[in-house]
């Protein structure tokens, strides 16, 4: 009888992590990741609802039994109030891109507008040779948009990485059952 | 008032009476503030002697322990100490000086990230940037440390924030702090200890593995009336010694790598283990996954991180030990009545023999007479000496780490909880002497008896100066067997006999090195003379130090690391072959003088032969 905790696939979770808004706040949690080898692939930080605190969106892929102990680490820390990992199909994931595409003449110019209304994004930034784009949706939308605009030439691309909440009128439980 | 006498306040709002620690330039308002203070500072000769005094403080006395060191070197040298804090959940404060707030980032002289390199070895921590901060963080760093699962917490401290005007009419220490990020989880669920008590009454082959965390939840009289109301044998870990009376019939005595026979046997044949307050460290479990292989397992943790992180567990229960253990002590009760039970069921008394006989054949061996001593034997007259004196419920053990400190463990048997205090989870050589000096100011009534080895003493050996300046009288025991035993033990078990920098020459004389410190100081090489000698120590009310000259070749039985509990294996007993090079042979080298390049014994064969000679 094997008494180890079994490892497990590696699969994407997304952790959801109401905080308080205090300086260090984000070393100690991104601390927590590295420490048990676990690359962050991103994390979005932002205020929210509740003065003083702030929700972090934080994206990994690992195995599951390590990241059940990473969670459990995260909700002993003194300023995580709330923390969840999320179901990822029971979710709204969304992220924003802003990209700016290499559009030297009108028809370039024309077609890249063509797309971004296609993807329902918006021209942010025009110059004489750049358009700049801004998506917002799932990161595989935004996969599917990048691909489809590389042939003019990706001069820049900055991605806010997924924000996400749990779709229905549930909330984050609380760290204590 | 200022922000350094708001501190000071604030730390004598929380009971504290006396802090351990060294200062330095962002300090000076605060010794300043001191100076006019009635809270009692024990000058260390080192912050690291400071931080590991403060942690023996709080594991003698279950009170929160404080300790203060100045920015940069300061904060850095107490960072072994509150790592040490950390892995074994001992509640201390650690408070160091900052450069002003307006110099932070610029690099200035002794500014160091503090909070940055503190905060993977403390529960949590605070830098706090203006003074009207103070009392409020001062309040939740001593809530954060003693509740739920202790641990070190850490505040940094700008000088001018220090020194900056304060107000205690604008800004009262609060009664109550509301953390809500942080809810320990106290009681056990309902029906986890209902299915726990199930467990415990079907059991044939229980056992108990009490860990640190009875120590830590004062849940010692909890867990002596659950073990005898059930009749369930009791082993502990090395944080767990002395939680558990070890002269009771039930006790078996430490389990893991350097458990004891029946330990080891017990867990690796129970149908039911009750793991309490313990985390299963690799030095407890061995092999995980032929660790307790027929045995069904209840976790005991107050913290939730700790269940299922090594082993999993059956019936896991999140709560303090002792609350818990009241509430299934209070379920059996009742179930006994209801039922009219016999307590132990025919199957419980056929393990409890078979656990019985085991321990009848194997009564470890103390009574040497060899020269060099025997370790084992220092260990009886020492506790035959308690015995004697009637010290039995007033004195205290530190240790070091090594095989001190497995000695110790092995075959010193404790009774009282909080009299045994050890490095564990981190194993930081150097804590047994500055923790005694900790133990000694949170007990002065009982007796601290420090053992520790050589390597482990000459690493805190300052702090002797700490015990002699104050005239504070810890029994210091060299086991001195010259080498770092530990790891030659490894060596000679495990890399073939390859004695590799383990060995200490003649350096220093630790009784001319103590009477330099100006402490009584014998050395002990005749086995016959060890009780007259620890009685003398133990009598005096000076600090003392003996000096044990020990067999070298002497070790300790063992579980090969991520072996089986069952394959006990015996040390190689041998003696040290390691020659230390003298400094010429190592210049010799460093330069590369040619002269010394001598050719190996083979090639200078090799020169003789035919073909050889030829080519020269
Ligand atoms: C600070 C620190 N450095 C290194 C080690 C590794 N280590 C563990 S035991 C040991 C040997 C200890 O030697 P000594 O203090 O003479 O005690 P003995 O084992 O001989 O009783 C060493 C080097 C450690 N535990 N702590």
């Amino acid at each position: 009888m094997g008494r180890h905790p079994k490892k497990e696939e590696l699969s994407t979770h997304i952790i959801s992590a109401l905080v308080l808004n205090n300086p260090g706040v984000l070393q100690r949690i991104a601390g927590l990741f590295s420490r048990r080898g676990y690359n962050i692939s991103s994390i979005t930080v932002g205020t929210t609802e509740i003065p003083n605190m702030a929700r972090m969106t934080i994206v990994v892929k690992g195995d599951d039994k390590i990241l059940e102990q990473v969670v459990k680490q995260l909700n002993k820390l003194i300023e995580v109030i709330k923390v969840s990992d999320l179901d990822v199909n029971k979710c709204v994931k969304r992220e924003l891109c802003l990209i700016k595409i290499h559009t030297p003449d009108e028809s370039s110019k024309s077609q890249v507008i063509q797309y971004t209304n296609v993807f329902r994004g918006k021209i942010v930034d025009l110059s004489q040779e750049s358009l700049t784009v801004e998506i917002t949706g799932r990161s595989d939308k935004i996969n599917a948009f990048i691909d489809l605009v590389r042939t003019f030439g990706i001069k820049e691309v900055a991605r806010t990485g997924l924000t996400a909440l749990m779709r229905g009128p549930k909330v984050l439980k609380s760290k204590k059952s | 008032m200022r922000g350094a006498e708001a501190l000071i306040k604030a730390l004598e709002y929380e009971g504290v009476k006396v802090i351990f620690g060294y200062p330095g330039g962002a300090l000076l308002p605060f010794y300043d503030a001191l100076y006019d203070s009635d809270l009692i500072h024990i000058l260390t000769r080192h912050e690291q002697g400071a931080a590991h005094a403060a942690d023996g403080y709080a594991r003698a006395s279950g009170k929160v322990g404080v300790c203060v060191g100045t920015s940069g070197p300061g904060a850095t040298n107490l960072v072994t100490g509150v790592a040490t804090a950390y892995a074994d959940s001992s509640p201390i404060i650690a408070i160091t000086g900052q450069v002003p707030t307006r110099l932070i980032g610029n690099d200035a002289f002794q500014e160091i990230d503090a909070l940055g390199i503190f905060m993977p070895i403390v529960k949590h921590n605070f830098q706090i940037r203006s003074s009207k901060d103070i009392p409020t963080t001062v309040r939740a760093a001593f809530e954060i440390a003693k509740t739920g699962r202790p641990g070190p917490v850490h505040i940094d401290l700008p000088k001018d924030v220090q020194e900056e005007e304060f107000d205690i009419e604008e800004n009262p220490i609060p009664a109550k702090i509301d953390l809500p990020g942080y809810k320990p989880t106290i009681k056990g669920h309902p029906k986890q200890i209902k299915m726990a008590v199930n467990a415990i009454m079907t059991a044939e082959r229980p056992v108990i593995i009490a860990g640190g965390g009875v120590n830590i939840a004062n849940a010692t009289e909890e867990l002596l009336k659950l073990a005898e109301l059930c009749s369930i044998p009791v082993c502990t870990t090395l944080m767990g010694k002395g939680s558990f009376p070890e002269e009771h019939p039930l006790s078996l005595g430490m389990v893991g790598m350097h458990g004891t026979k029946p330990a080891n046997y017990a867990v690796s044949e129970c149908d039911l283990l009750i793991a309490i307050g313990c985390r299963f460290s690799d030095r407890i479990t061995g092999d995980v996954s032929s660790f307790a292989p027929y045995a069904k397992i209840i976790h005991i943790d107050i913290d939730p991180a700790e269940i299922g992180k090594n082993v999993d567990v059956d019936i896991p229960i999140v709560g303090d030990a002792k609350v818990v253990m009241r509430d299934i002590i209070s379920h059996l009760l009742k179930m006994y009545r209801e039922s009219g039970r016999e307590l132990s069921s025919e199957g419980r008394r056929e393990w409890l023999e078979y656990l019985e006989s085991l321990k009848r054949s194997n009564i470890p061996k103390m009574d040497y007479d060899d020269v060099p001593i025997k370790p084992q034997r220092i260990v009886k007259e020492l506790m035959d000496v308690i015995e004697e004196l009637k010290l039995k419920d007033r004195s205290i053990i530190t240790t070091d780490v090594g095989q001190n400190q497995m000695w110790m463990a092995h075959y010193f048997k404790v009774h009282l909880p909080r009299t045994f205090l050890s490095s564990g989870g981190l194993g930081t050589m150097g804590f047994g002497l500055p923790s005694a000096i900790g133990a000694k100011i949170a007990k002065p009534d009982s007796k601290v008896i420090c053992v520790t080895g050589d390597g482990g003493l000459m690493m805190n050996i300052q702090e002797l100066g700490t015990i002699a300046d104050y005239g504070i009288p810890v029994v210091v025991c060299v086991f001195d067997n010259r080498t770092l035993g530990m790891v030659y033990q490894w060596q000679n078990l495990f890399y073939g006999r390859r004695q590799c920098n383990v060995n200490f020459g003649e350096s220093p004389d630790f009784v001319k090195v103590a009477k330099g410190y100006g402490i009584e100081a014998q050395r002990v090489t005749d086995p016959n003379d060890i009780k007259d000698v620890l009685k003398e120590a133990l009598l005096s009310d000076e600090p003392y130090l003996i000096d044990f000259a020990i067999d070298p070749a002497e070790g300790l039985p063992m579980v090969p690391p991520g072996g089986k509990l069952k394959n006990i294996i015996d040390p190689v007993r041998e003696r040290p072959r390691e020659r230390i090079p003298c400094f010429q042979e190592i210049k010799r080298k460093l330069l590369g003088d040619s002269k010394d390049r001598s050719i190996p014994q083979e090639s200078l064969q090799d020169l003789n032969s035919p073909v050889e000679k030829e080519m020269y």
